[in-house]
């Protein structure tokens, strides 16, 4: 038979589709409770739009907005860099490098982040004094903790140190997730330890890396809120002290998740070129 | 002192010594003597799990053998010697000294992040601090000998498996080895695809490379190597005149794996 003989073509396909009643159910159920939260957000008073408009971009808000974003940023690059050598030292070959690393993960994994920074804005009761000497003997310069050490510190250093647990075991699980061929490559290439790590391993452990990492900056935005525990002027903090004398607790409350919510859609936006970024070279 | 790290070998590009390799419990390579004259082309062939692989990686040392000596153009691979005793290599040490001896891995192992050109350019800008633009324009060179100049720009996974292998191929000799290591480079590629990377090693043996080729391809033993080496369970069973070797095998180990891959 010749490929260019016109055959007739066979009949399409008319059947009744399948009904999804269950779908409608639940696309009614949504719509009512849509509505009705419209509904409230624009009929009940206790929002107080106006007083939200009035503070939104007002110096103290923009304050504690500005402390908010410094926060999650150096909490995020100081985590990362910690969190990168405490990876490797999970995967040296030494021990002791390696179980100081798991001592210090199981320490500020497993205790309570607001608990951790409760602590750290009372580290002059546990150090009073920080000195530069020799570890057991002599100090060369001693200072007092509190002159040295501010509410932004303490929440700075908190955030940090936690963060740090968590990218560790993020970083870790990315550099295992490399081929051994490739260390092999670099290796058989005349690449030393530290080139193979920075050029070869540590790129493509990003595309792993990357996507929890931006994970981990949005629930850090979020985290910043509990260094009101310190206490520290961020966002949370100085909507709280704006409503103490106020008295409009909800208007602000609901302001600062306002904010929330535009930093973070950001950051969502910044995650996504971050993961096509270093997913490069392995699309199609 | 006597320093005895290096030793005259004449034209001998690799001379194995009783080397021993031990997995735990598992000798893997039980006493290796071989030699590779300068620009020749040993292949070596044998079953799977004969140490093959391990004695190319013990050659640059990717593993530490236990026993026995490794020189590479003169140098004792690894270790540096005064009198009698022995002393590790700093990994800088070992670093530079692989950085003379090119391998090709069977799966290919390119830099999946990089361009096949940022591939070839990455080593010798890292390792023997070329300026980019030395290095690019070498790289280009490299990639055109390979029948690739229209691939530069493409990541592995846009490159089929024999580009793939050509491409490696390239990254290795960037670095303008003395010797390169071949670890079945045509066992991953589609039968098409195999004559491609076949033909750029038949091209460097002819350009006078020194080359030490595991492989299963005995049309490519005959034709180009210099020698041929049939290992089993961690010995060399028997070497000479590739035609030789496998028209006429002596031991009956030899007979038995060429009966089943010829
Ligand atoms: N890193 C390793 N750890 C333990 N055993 C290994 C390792 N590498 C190779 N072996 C073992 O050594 C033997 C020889 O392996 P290999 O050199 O890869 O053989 P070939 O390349 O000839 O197939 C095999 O039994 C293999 O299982
Ligand atoms: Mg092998």
């Amino acid at each position: 038979m010749s490929v260019g003989e016109t055959e007739p073509r066979p009949a399409a396909v008319k059947a009744v589709p399948v009904r999804h009643p269950g779908r409608w159910v639940a696309g009614v159920a949504v719509a009512v409770l849509a509505a009705m939260l419209i509904n409230n957000l624009v009929t009940n008073e206790a929002y107080n739009w106006a007083e939200q408009l009035k503070y939104l971009f007002s110096p103290a808000v923009l304050g504690g907005v500005r402390n908010t974003i410094w926060l999650t940023v150096a909490a995020m690059v100081g985590g990362v860099v910690l969190g990168i050598m405490l990876a490797l030292m999970r995967l040296s070959a030494n021990p002791l490098l390696r179980g100081a690393a798991w001592l210090y993960i199981w320490v500020f994994r497993g205790t309570p982040l607001f608990t951790q920074l409760l602590i750290w804005g009372n580290i002059g009761a546990l150090f009073p004094t920080l000195g530069l000497g020799i570890p057991f003997g002599p100090e060369f310069v001693t200072a007092q903790t509190n002159a040295l050490y501010s509410a932004a510190a303490a929440a700075a250093l908190g955030l940090i140190f936690n963060e740090a647990a968590y990218m560790a075991e993020i970083v870790r699980g990315g550099i295992q997730s490399v081929d051994e061929g490739q260390q092999e490559a670099a290796s058989a290439l005349g690449l030393t330890r530290p080139q193979t790590l920075r050029r070869i391993i540590l790129p493509q452990a990003m595309r792993v890396i990357a996507p929890p990492t931006g994970n981990e900056a949005i629930s850090m935005l979020k985290n910043t809120a509990l260094v009101a525990a310190i206490p520290y002027l961020e966002l949370t903090f100085t909507v709280q002290n704006i409503y103490s004398h106020t008295y409009q607790i909800i208007p602000m409350l609901v302001m600062a998740c306002l904010w929330y919510l535009f930093l973070s859609s950001i950051m969502m936006i910044g995650q996504h070129y971050l993961e096509r970024y270093y997913g490069k070279g392995y699309s199609r | 002192m006597s320093e005895q790290t290096d030793m005259p070998m004449g034209d001998l590009m690799v001379k194995a010594e009783q080397v021993c390799k031990n997995f735990g419990h598992v000798e893997v390579l039980k006493g290796i003597d071989l030699q590779v004259r300068q620009g020749e082309v040993m292949c070596v062939v044998g079953p799977s799990g004969s140490g093959k692989s391990t004695f190319l990686r013990c050659i640059n040392h990717l593993e530490k053998i236990d026993a026995g000596r490794l020189w590479v153009d003169g140098h004792l691979v690894g270790y540096r010697q005064r009198g009698d005793k022995l002393y590790e290599l700093r990994e800088k040490e070992v670093a530079a000294q692989r950085r003379d001896i090119g391998m090709v891995f069977q799966r290919f192992n390119l830099f999946p992040h990089m361009t096949a050109l940022q591939n070839v350019m990455e080593a010798p800008i890292l390792v023997k601090g070329e300026s980019r633009d030395a290095a690019k324009a070498r790289a280009e060179q490299l990639m055109e000998r390979v029948g690739l100049s229209d691939r530069m720009g493409n990541y592995p996974s846009q490159l089929s498996g024999g580009q793939q292998q050509r491409v490696a191929i390239a990254r290795a000799l960037a670095m303008q080895p003395k010797l390169m290591l071949f670890d079945e480079p045509t066992s991953a590629l589609d039968p098409e695809l195999v004559g491609e990377v076949l033909d750029v090693m038949r091209d460097l043996a002819r350009e006078g490379m020194t080359m030490v080729v595991v492989t299963h391809e005995m049309g490519f033993a005959r034709e180009v190597g210099d020698s041929l080496v049939f290992m089993d369970g961690g010995v060399v069973v028997e070497q000479g005149v590739p035609r030789e070797v496998l028209a006429n095998p002596q031991h009956a180990r030899t007979q038995a794996f060429l009966s089943k891959v010829l």
